[in-house]
């Protein structure tokens, strides 16, 4: 008879890391090239951008590129403004609405839900996540902009109207349709993601926080969201990394119009949408020029949230302050 | 919900024991048991089943603790320690397909019926589990505070943080870096951390699974030594299958096997001059 033992003891054999070990070695050379040739094509890539993008660049001046918010390629005035706010605003509406659903979600279908809906659940969120954008794009203009304009903004401007935000005539078209229909992109992204980080709470966490007495809703707040709240920011600028690069279901509801508008119903454009409708057409080095320069800021916008993305991971996981772990 | 605060965690019932035949400290042969309980029981358990699914993992358990004991549970390795722990304050409905029949009563109170809330009789029956599991994100002091804050007492937790850490003699040990990380501490001082956060909504029964099983001897000592302070105020049952410890810490000891509540009485008694031939088996280290 084998020694009285815990079933539930954690297994005592871990094997150690050998460091020496020369299959190990060709391992870790092999992940450092890998590694480095992904490196290598991301500058390649910035390079081919930059070099077509320099003739733009040079007659126009950086800052007036990025701050004016004039774009009009006949007279050959090219400002960057419009499409970075239009890519901006429409990612962060499409965050503000993705997150908290796909967290409820997440916590639906791993902690509280019933069984019996939680596979129907979660098929759903995988068939939202094989849809092809453009099929957003034709069910965002065909059904969701006219709901927009008839149902959804009418009702936003009577009850929230006196934000700026909400104001002006309900179009359908605009910031807040691209908003929408990124939102539903993300949100299969974002919740598969956080399940799979709720998955990683220690069930002894739950355990912990309902054996002092919490109902199963303060057991989440106490012990699985703190524990999961890193893993889910990262969730979260996975979400926000498609919704900025998305181009095809974007360009068609954003009403595709360089201008600047405080409201959501007004229409707007993005970088991607802006790239992929002016490309084929561009004449002169200046205009493709300012089309790559655009491309260009797209991918620091991208580098820069990934770098918060970082600091903010980082800072969450090294815990309260004073904490060694 | 300062009142809850003032109640003291040791029994008041003046009731006496309904029916002294219930009692497991029965009357040896040889004479009276050394320990008689005296005082109704705190905790008593009759016809207790337990079931995972079609798994019969508890067969009619009945047993007393008189308050401000230890009780401790022995028995081989899936004999049904933890899973008679876990029904004492209901843990085991958050496995699914297990359930538990029978009566639970604490100072004479029903807790194992449907009307009353697991979510309030774990307030009054606090756990520590095999593993130290402080919530990694709180500081030491937020983890001892995590219950309070819960059942939401209101006021100066700094001074039930404080007196609760200096129970679980813990406090000399963290009173200058009670906003450092709970993740900080070694094992010892988690499992004692652990103990503390069990204690500040003060449970009049604390379960304690194999609570030691993780920790070197030295923490081992250390938890050791803390039960026995704490007994002077709770009523606490422990899982173990380390027999030395529960000779060292319990009142009484309850032996376990395959599901059967062999036999319960006094710690001495069992290890010495068990009547039952397993049990004996099993204190002898014939089986196990
Ligand atoms: N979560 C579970 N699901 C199904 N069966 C379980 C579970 N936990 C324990 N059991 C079964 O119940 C029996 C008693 O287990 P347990 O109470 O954990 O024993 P012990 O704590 O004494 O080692 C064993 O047969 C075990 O396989
Ligand atoms: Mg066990």
């Amino acid at each position: 008879m084998p020694p009285p033992s815990d079933i539930s003891a954690p297994a005592a054999h871990s094997t150690p890391a050998r460091a020496g070990n020369p299959g190990d070695r060709a391992w870790g050379w092999g992940i450092t090239i890998f590694g480095g040739s992904l490196l290598v094509v991301a500058g390649l890539i910035l390079y081919e951008l930059g070099r077509v993008a320099a003739p733009s660049w040079g007659q126009l001046g950086y800052f007036k590129f990025l701050f004016s918010s004039a774009w009009d390629p006949v007279q050959e005035k090219f400002g960057a403004l419009p499409f970075i706010y239009g890519t901006l605003v429409t990612s962060g509406v499409a965050l503000l609405i993705a997150l908290p659903v796909s967290v409820g979600l997440a916590l639906f279908l791993s902690e509280m839900g019933p069984r019996a809906l939680r596979a129907p659940v979660a098929y759903s969120i995988e068939v939202l996540a094989a849809i092809p954008s453009v099929i957003y794009g034709l069910w965002g203009l065909f059904v969701m902009v006219p709901w927009l304009r008839s149902s959804v903004e009418p009702f936003l401007q009577k009850t929230l109207g006196f934000l700026p935000i909400f104001q002006g005539p309900p179009i359908g078209l605009g910031y807040l349709a691209a908003g929408v229909i990124l939102a539903l992109m993300i949100l299969p992204t974002i919740a598969s993601v956080t399940i799979e980080v709720l998955k990683t709470v220690p069930p002894s966490l739950k355990e912990g926080a309902l054996a002092l007495g919490a109902t199963r809703w303060e057991s989440i707040r106490i012990s699985v969201l703190p524990y999961a709240r890193p893993g889910i920011i990262g969730a979260s600028l996975l979400g926000l990394g498609r919704a900025l690069g998305e181009t095809m279901a974007v360009t068609m509801v954003i009403g595709n119009s360089p201008e600047i508008h405080a409201s959501l119903f007004a229409p707007g454009y993005s970088l991607p949408a802006v790239i992929a409708n002016e490309f084929a057409e561009a004449t002169g080095d200046v205009h493709v020029g300012a089309l790559a320069a655009l491309g260009l800021v797209l991918f620091g916008i991208t580098l820069i949230l990934n770098a918060i993305a970082r600091i903010l991971v980082e800072a969450v996981a090294r815990g309260p302050k004073g904490s060694r772990a | 919900m300062n009142a809850a605060q003032e109640i003291s965690p040791v029994n008041s019932s003046p009731r006496r024991p309904v029916d002294s035949l219930d009692t497991p400290v029965r009357v040896s042969p040889e004479g009276p048991a050394p320990v008689v309980a005296a005082e109704p029981p705190k905790l008593t358990v009759k016809n207790l089943d337990a079931w995972y699914g079609s798994n019969h993992a508890l067969h009619g358990v009945n047993l007393t603790v008189p308050p401000r004991s230890v009780m401790a549970a022995i028995g081989p390795s899936g004999c049904g320690k933890s899973t008679f722990l876990r029904c004492l304050n209901r843990m085991h409905e958050l496995i699914p397909g297990a359930r538990a029949e029978g009566t639970l009563l604490i100072d004479g109170q029903d807790l194992l019926s449907r009307d009353v809330d697991p979510v309030t009789l774990r307030r009054r029956v606090g756990m520590v589990f095999q593993r130290p599991n402080p919530f990694p994100t709180m500081s030491i002091r937020d983890n001892v505070a995590a219950g309070l804050k819960l059942n939401g007492i209101p006021g100066n937790h700094h001074e039930i943080v404080e007196r609760t850490l200096r129970q679980s003699a813990l406090w000399d040990e963290v009173k200058d870096r009670l906003d450092a990380s709970a993740l900080s501490l070694s094992g010892g001082q988690q499992q004692r951390l652990c103990i503390a956060r069990a204690l500040a909504v003060q449970p009049e029964v604390l379960l304690m699974d194999e609570p030691a099983s993780a920790l070197d001897p030295i923490a081992t000592a250390k938890i050791e030594d803390l039960i026995h302070e704490l007994k002077e105020r709770y009523t606490i049952v422990i899982v173990t299958h380390n027999m030395q410890q529960a000779g060292r810490v319990s009142d009484q000891t309850a032996f376990f096997y395959m599901g059967d509540l062999i036999e319960v009485g006094p710690t001495e008694k069992i290890f010495t001059n068990p009547s039952e031939k397993r049990t004996e088996d099993y204190v002898t280290g014939k089986f196990g």
